[in-house]
């Protein structure tokens, strides 16, 4: 009963800030419907008994990629009598999006409907008295391995290349070195000197 | 509690729902008692480090000092900036408050005393304290102001930045704890510590984290020394700056929260939650629950003192510590970490 209430509560939740994504004019809101969508799109998963997927959805696309996203969204400068402009020169590409779409909706839910393939079968068998974090670890870390760590690799890669892409050194930055100011000690920077009466001091 | 209420003749539904809310407002009622009780206490330490009196006036020691604010705080204007985005900027308060009372479902406050006993505690509380950064980033774009704005910034990259490192030096408890579930974390903690000390911070591979783990708390809740988004000397008073009244109150409430829940997390996470100290039988017979608020209350304190001692950092500094420093530091320990465990407990 709670199940039935709290899987449509959330799924009414996750369409209709889907929707609002789209709708809504100020490109801030827009992130924050999707960051709802996320959010409730977790919650849906907690319903399918898959704990920890929920809260890696959160973690990762709620509290980084969307943050990442925000950033970019608030930094832009956008005027929205321009972006509005464009209407109708993007409406063929735009139309044929849709059109791809609403097809691929009608064949899903046909197909689905005819029966569709058997996919049971090709599922691995859920162990019920282990938790998900010890099912998902066993198969990434002895089946998967390779590919895991070929992921890793993969995004490994990507980091670098953004840092090496977009890094500049600069002439004529003082940095802190932390170091150097740790080994620097009194006997070097000061020393004790006793000038006479009218002499002066070289520094 | 469902079967106290199910004993009373209830339906088992609505015994459970009873006793969530029930559980919940255990919860939240005293947490808010506490948190006006700690920002007293915060100004008193404070004061005391400088050499002042602190809050005197109202109510015995000044002991009502927070209640009075919360008053005239409640009874002042709400003001929006004409120029402010509305809705975004009543909600980003009401966002900040409510997920720092979110986190509290999973601490558990004594051997059964959790309110949701999931077994991805940890993870969940990482997802609610990601979920933090977003009534800063808002109230300070919405406020339309530019150093609500900086401020917003430096807080957003500050908490991404620390929690990346907070991530790791968790993963090494739960490694030692083999779960994410944590009154089981708490339980792994018995006897850790050369056979009698109740605590994961004893052990000489998990100390370096513990030390980490305080000090990126501090910058996880933007406390003294790297309050740089509310530093008043160049940021008016950070992403706070256009709220009043009410929607002021509760940014101040929800950081408070937070800090407490930060205290909680060292005490339940490295210093054996409501374990007592030291692995003796007399030393049960005292509930758990009190050696639990005895290490919050240690760490609060530990919280104002640095608060007061310690010179703000700048911002360079601060995000040289986490990536530089701490980042590398916690993904080695990992490595150290599992190296040790796979050479003693799983070989």
């Amino acid at each position: 009963m709670i199940q039935l209430f709290a899987f449509y509560l959330f799924a009414t939740i996750v369409i209709a800030s889907a929707a609002m994504v789209i709708f809504a004019r100020n490109p801030v809101h827009s992130v924050m419907w999707l960051i709802l969508a996320f959010f409730n799109a977790a919650g849906l998963m907690l319903l399918a008994g898959a704990e920890f997927i929920a809260m890696l959805l959160v973690i990762v696309y709620v509290g980084a990629v969307a943050v990442l996203f925000l950033f970019v969204v608030m930094m832009l400068d956008i005027d929205f009598a321009e972006l509005r402009a464009g209407f109708v020169r993007y409406l063929p590409l735009g139309a044929l999006v849709a059109i791809i779409l609403a097809a691929e909706l009608v064949f899903a839910v046909g197909a689905w409907s005819a029966g569709g393939v058997d996919l049971a079968s090709r599922a691995a068998p859920v162990v019920s008295d282990k938790s998900n974090i010890q099912q998902i670890g066993e198969l990434l870390y002895t089946r998967y391995i390779f590919l895991f760590e070929a992921a890793g690799i993969v995004l490994l890669v990507a980091m670098i290349g953004a840092i090496v892409l977009t890094h500049r050194t600069r002439g004529g930055v003082r940095a802190q070195n932390i170091a150097k100011q740790n080994r620097r000690r009194p006997e070097d920077a000061t020393r004790l000197v006793d000038p006479g009466v009218g002499q002066g001091m070289e520094l | 509690m469902t079967e106290t209420f199910i004993s009373w003749g209830m339906d088992p539904n609505w015994a459970w729902g009873v006793a969530t809310i029930c559980g919940i407002l255990l919860i939240a009622l005293p947490l808010m008692l506490s948190v006006a009780m700690i920002i007293y206490a915060d100004r008193k330490i404070w004061a005391a480090i400088a050499l002042r009196r602190g809050p005197n006036v109202v109510g015995p020691f000044g002991l009502l000092q927070s209640f009075a604010d919360g008053l005239k705080v409640f009874l002042q204007e709400t003001i929006i900036p004409t120029s402010a985005n509305r809705g975004l900027f009543l909600i980003a308060p009401i966002i900040t408050f409510t997920v720092a009372l979110l986190a509290w479902a999973v601490i558990p406050f004594n051997s059964g005393a959790v309110l949701a006993d999931i077994n991805v505690g940890l993870l969940y509380i990482l997802a609610i304290s990601s979920l933090g950064v977003y009534g800063v980033i808002l109230s300070g774009w919405a406020s339309n102001s530019k150093y609500p704005f900086f401020s917003a910034l430096r807080a957003s990259a500050q908490m991404i930045s620390y929690e990346v490192s907070i991530g790791f030096i968790l993963i090494g408890v739960v490694l030692f704890a083999d779960s994410f579930n944590m009154n089981e974390i708490v339980k792994a903690q018995q006897g850790h510590g050369l056979g009698f000390v109740n605590a994961f911070g004893f052990n000489l591979l998990l100390f370096p984290l513990a030390v980490m783990f305080l000090i990126s708390s501090l910058a996880e809740t933007a406390r003294a020394p790297f309050d740089l988004t509310e530093a008043e000397s160049e940021l008016v008073a950070g992403y706070q700056t256009e709220y009043s009244s009410m929607s002021f109150a509760l940014f101040w409430l929800g950081e408070y929260a937070n800090v407490l829940l930060m205290c909680t997390l060292n005490a339940v996470l490295f210093w054996g939650g409501w374990l007592p100290p030291i692995d003796w039988a007399p030393l049960y017979a005292v509930p758990g629950i009190i050696w639990l608020f005895a290490k919050i209350l240690f760490f609060f304190f530990v919280f104002s003192w640095v608060k007061a001692t310690v010179p703000r950092y700048r911002y360079d500094q601060l995000m040289r510590l986490g990536w530089k420093v701490f980042l590398p530091i916690s993904l080695l320990w990992i490595f150290l970490i599992s190296g040790y465990l796979m050479l003693t407990r799983y070989s």
